[in-house]
């Protein structure tokens, strides 16, 4: 598995896992299919460019760096794109900004050796 | 009358123990070292113009015993052709008739010394893999070194290892052939208890048919059981330098994991130990990077621990999120 499937994978896991917890907020609670739905969506948007840059910098705090800012601008972007007056900005950028941080982490240490050459 | 100084008498013993070399292509530079049988000098190669060690026998040898051994252990390393083994140059004879051989000479410090300095315990562990190297090359050949011990390893300005003196080398198989015969047991007396004490304490290798170092040497070496030494003898020796090594940089407490393949690899049963230095090697490395290792069985709590740890950063963040979702989830902006 390289990393650009590697962040997919992890990153739609995570996206998934950070949707549900909407759950808890009861205001929500009634859109949570779309939030998971855009939530994994996010997620997987964010751990393919995160894996993408993993293979080409091999730099842990890079990597963590590049993570939190596409977390970030994404969930950003989720938030902006909210109807109504509450953006939830804190509460959707917030976890973004940490699922982006751990994709960043994870895709960096997955040690995923080049393609065997072949003859 | 006047008594010549301490001085002149070192440098009068120093002359005289210097080879003669009239009948090499060799210059004598300086001495070297001194080992169980023979002395090693600096020498330079006129041919080639390089410097080389040589090592020259020095002890009286009336049997012929100890030339057999230095012209076996030379041509046991000519055969033995590892980065981690120092190669042989040449075999001849001094004008005196004394036999030699050249070497490459190696510019480091022996383990020993290197073992004194503030290197932390990962680096020794690191070095210590790497003489785990030569010694799995030469039982792959059917060697055994059975003098593994700190003042035998040298350790080059660049991390690098080179195994030295392989004056007691056991031939017991595969691809190195032995056409000098091993000098006989009874060339040489067997060295009583006081001597091996005294060899324990100056880390000399002691003579006679219980060849090898105390403390560094295997029990059924030490018991001269000659015949029934194999592989798992040096493995021995290995866990005895890996002790030496751990030791200081442990502030005398060895982690558990470590003291449980040092355990392994000293145990007083051979068949209890490690199967092969590459194994021993591997539990090292297994230690070193917070895997599990074959010596020591975990439970599941210590195993946690030990993932957790090796993972710091990742359980960290996962935390960090977990903490932030419980937060959000009691939070409620007003």
């Amino acid at each position: 598995m390289n990393k650009v499937v590697f962040g997919l994978i992890l990153g739609g896991l995570l996206g998934i896992f950070d949707g549900l917890t909407s759950y808890f907020t009861p205001a929500v609670r009634a859109q949570l299919l779309g939030i998971v739905i855009g939530s994994t969506v996010k997620g997987i948007i964010a751990g393919v460019l995160i894996g993408w840059f993993a293979r080409k910098v091999n730099s842990l705090a890079a990597g963590i760096a590049f993570g939190l800012g596409v977390g970030l601008l994404l969930a950003f972007a989720v938030a902006a794109m909210q109807p109504g007056p509450d953006h939830y900005y804190f509460q959707i950028m917030l976890p973004g900004g940490i699922v982006g941080l751990i994709v960043g982490y994870a895709t960096q240490k997955y040690q995923s050796g080049p393609a065997p050459a072949r003859a | 009358m006047s008594w010549l100084s301490d001085d002149a008498v070192a440098r009068l013993r120093d002359v005289g123990s210097e080879p003669d070399l009239s009948a090499t292509p060799y210059g004598f530079v300086g001495a070297l070292g001194r080992g169980g049988m023979g002395a090693v000098f600096l020498v330079e190669d006129s041919r080639l113009g390089r410097r080389v060690a040589m090592k020259v026998l020095d002890l009286p040898d009336r049997s012929g015993a100890l030339e057999a051994r230095l012209v076996r252990e030379a041509r046991v390393l000519a055969q033995l052709e590892h980065p981690g083994i120092v190669p042989v140059h040449d075999v001849g004879s001094l004008a005196d008739g004394r036999v030699f051989y050249t070497m490459k000479y190696v510019e480091g410090r022996r383990l020993d010394e290197w073992a004194g300095s503030a290197a932390s315990l990962a680096e020794r562990l690191r070095l210590f893999e790497k003489i785990c190297e030569p010694v799995a090359f030469a039982h792959s050949r059917g060697v055994l070194h059975r003098d593994l011990k700190p003042a035998n390893v040298m350790v080059g300005p660049f991390g690098e290892v080179l195994v030295m003196d392989w004056g007691v080398a056991k031939i017991v198989g595969g691809a190195v052939t032995e056409s000098v015969p091993a000098p006989a047991a009874s060339a040489a007396p067997v060295i009583p208890a006081s001597d091996s004490k005294s060899s324990a304490a100056t880390g000399d290798t002691a003579h006679g048919s219980v060849l090898g170092t105390p403390g560094f040497m295997a029990p059924e070496q030490e018991r001269g059981e000659v015949g029934q030494l194999d592989s798992r003898a040096d493995i021995y020796s290995l866990g005895a330098i890996l002790k030496f090594l751990a030791a200081p940089a442990s502030g005398g407490k060895i982690p558990r994991r470590l003291a449980a393949i040092i355990g392994k690899a000293m145990s007083e049963e051979p068949q209890s130990r490690y199967s092969s230095a590459q194994a021993l090697a591997y539990d090292v490395a297994g230690y070193l990077d917070g895997l599990p290792v074959s010596a020591y069985p975990e439970g599941i709590f210590e195993r946690a621990v030990r993932v957790a740890s090796r993972n710091r950063v990742a359980v960290v963040l996962v935390l960090a999120y977990l903490l932030m979702r419980i937060l959000l989830i009691f939070w409620r902006p007003r």
